[in-house]
């Protein structure tokens, strides 16, 4: 078979599942117990650290 | 020593583009190799003069200073390539203003992609490297990887987009849709979309967070593409070391299938993927509230990069493209309407229990009406793929206006919503010279939008119409003479939108001048003062 027919119809059958069960994985991933914690965090991320670097805001942390 | 090891390297390629000036066997290549000695002799005496000086980075501050840069560079680029807009727009109402003189130059063939490229790449893509290079830094929580690399991306963007433009208006062009610049400022291009890359990765990767925020991944993604693409469709051999032209690799359908592999996913990538990574940093913050769902915007995320990739092939129904890979790319175009409209639903939600601000806060009306252009855009161009609706649409105006409500509404507002988020932030202003004037801006955006997008659908039909208009004998009615006459009116329309639009871009650049010179600074943010927590 040439490449072109054999790549074409590996892309619509076996490449088009793997892809496709791969996304469902990325869902499932998403909706597993106990994630809403972690994303809560991550969703209000944006909120810290607006005027300095994480460290910076340490009380610590030695300024010139 | 690595300093010297720069001068040498910037000495080379400077004496290297002298050379190749005086060799050059076209005009276009001959400005851009003095182009080139210009900008390495500016760069060599930059690296000169901080020769032996300690180099600090307080790694205790934000790297702020190319972000400012690139906030006024973002609006000069809105201003020029709107105003190039406008005058190509009116050389379509009124042909005479192809003047005689300017032939070779100023007419509407050589303007059209200085139009193209300023919007998208000048004024969108330096807007992405700046909000990019402040939000990487927020989420990080750290500073900017890679010192002066960061400024190695900044400024040979920058340098990109100066070759770029003087060569297209002298005729330097590979003649692929969004991909014009010759082989020359493509291998610039790939030098610096790798130390983008790197730079941008570089910083996540020391992060200080433990999650990476949903914004960097659409920033990563758009970033990581664009160098794909950008490496696939500029697969040429040039013909001489000393000229413009090269020849591509590739031929025929081929050919013409890469191309709009690249220019879709430029669409994809480049004007959705990036700007989504401004949208999911920027309406939560304007809005004082995290994001609607981050579940949904995960979700987002890989619905889109699974689908968009696949879309492409819609550019070429009924061409010589084979008819399974034009179906392909229609289905995978209307499937990706669902992740556009989840995106568009995650934005406009995150404003639920908020709405009030719409009425207060000028700046998130903007970005809600972004978004909303968003949702307009991505319900219309899945229906356009549609084979049946582009044997109508296709060729026609309709696709410029189809365009336009995406790049002007969802790309442009979201920008401006940004500049004016990140101005009075980046200056440590207590807020903006006028919030009226964000409100002219905003009608007088909108409404240059809906003339614009209204005056292409109805020319755009209307030639889709008259093009296959047969009589009872099946002869063609209408001469091309005959839609081009009708379409004037429409024109004429669209270049007023095109006027308010710019407008409504001088009165921004306008408000963001004032409230870096005439606002009271606030109390030093990114400083050594004390900060109270949330």
């Amino acid at each position: 078979m040439e490449t072109y027919s054999f790549l074409r119809e590996l892309a619509d059958s076996w490449g088009l599942l793997a892809m496709f069960v791969l996304f469902l994985g990325v869902v499932a991933w998403v909706f597993r117990p106990g994630s809403r914690k972690m994303q809560d965090d991550a969703a209000r991320s944006i909120f810290r650290n607006d005027s300095r670097p994480a460290e910076a805001a340490k009380p610590q942390a030695k300024e010139a | 020593m690595w300093d010297y090891l720069k001068l040498i390297a910037l000495g080379a390629v400077a004496v290297l583009a002298a050379i190749a000036m005086t060799q050059a066997r076209d005009l276009a290549y001959m400005v851009n190799a003095i182009e080139i000695v210009l900008v390495c002799a500016i760069a060599f005496l930059v690296v000169l003069r901080g020769l032996g000086r300690p180099k600090l980075a307080n790694q205790g501050e934000y790297r702020d200073g190319l972000i400012r840069i690139g906030v006024f560079l973002t609006a000069m680029w809105a201003i020029v390539g709107f105003l190039v807009g406008v005058i190509v727009a009116s050389q379509l109402a009124w042909p005479w203003l192809n003047f005689e003189f300017l032939q070779g130059f100023g007419n509407f063939g050589r303007l059209r992609p200085l139009h193209t490229s300023a919007v998208i790449f000048a004024f969108g893509g330096t807007a992405l490297i700046t909000t990019s290079f402040y939000v990487v830094q927020r989420t990080s929580a750290v500073r900017l990887w890679g010192g002066g690399l960061a400024s190695f991306v900044f400024w040979g963007w920058q340098t990109v987009i100066l070759l770029a433009a003087t060569s297209y208006v002298l005729g330097g062009s590979q003649s692929k849709e969004y991909a014009e610049p010759n082989w020359h400022i493509d291998i610039l291009i790939t030098l610096v979309w790798v130390a983008y890359l790197a730079v941008f990765a570089g910083t996540i990767m020391k992060r200080k967070e433990p999650h990476i925020y949903v914004a960097n991944w659409f920033y990563l993604s758009f970033i990581i593409t664009i160098a794909m693409l950008h490496l696939v469709n500029n697969m040429a051999i040039p013909v001489s070391w000393f000229g413009s032209q090269s020849v591509q690799v590739t031929s025929g359908v081929q050919d013409a299938m890469i191309q709009w592999w690249y220019g879709h996913n430029a669409v994809g990538f480049f004007l959705t993927a990036g700007f989504l990574g401004m949208m999911y940093y920027f309406v939560p913050k304007q809005a004082e509230r995290p994001v609607f769902s981050y579940k949904l915007s995960i979700v987002h995320f890989w619905a889109l990069i699974f689908l968009y990739i696949w879309a492409g092939p819609h550019h070429l129904h009924y061409t010589a493209l084979p008819d399974w890979a034009g179906t392909l790319g229609m289905v995978f175009s209307i499937i990706l309407w669902m992740p556009s409209w989840g995106g568009m639903i995650n934005g406009l939600m995150t404003l639920s229990g908020a709405w009030d601000k719409l009425r207060t806060d000028p700046v998130i009306r903007m970005m809600v009406v972004s978004i909303g252009f968003y949702g307009m855009s991505t319900f219309e161009g899945p229906m356009m793929s549609i084979k049946a609706v582009n044997s109508l649409s296709h060729y026609t105006d309709w696709t410029i206006g189809h365009v336009h409500s995406g790049a002007l509404g969802w790309n442009g507002m979201i920008t401006f919503g940004a500049l004016y988020f990140l101005t009075p932030r980046l200056w440590n202003r207590a807020g903006l010279y006028s919030l009226k004037l964000v409100s002219w801006h905003f009608w007088l955006a909108t409404i240059g939008i809906v003339l614009y997008a209204s005056a292409m659908w109805v020319t755009g039909i209307m030639e889709g119409l008259m093009w296959r208009e047969v009589d009872a004998n099946g002869f063609l009615v209408n001469a091309f003479a005959d839609t081009v006459a009708a379409k004037y009116p429409m024109y004429v329309v669209r270049a007023l939108g095109g006027i308010l639009y710019l407008t409504g871009g001088l009165i921004m650049a306008y408000n963001l001048w004032m409230t870096v010179k005439a606002q009271p600074a606030k109390a030093a943010a990114n400083a050594h003062a004390a900060i109270p927590a949330e």
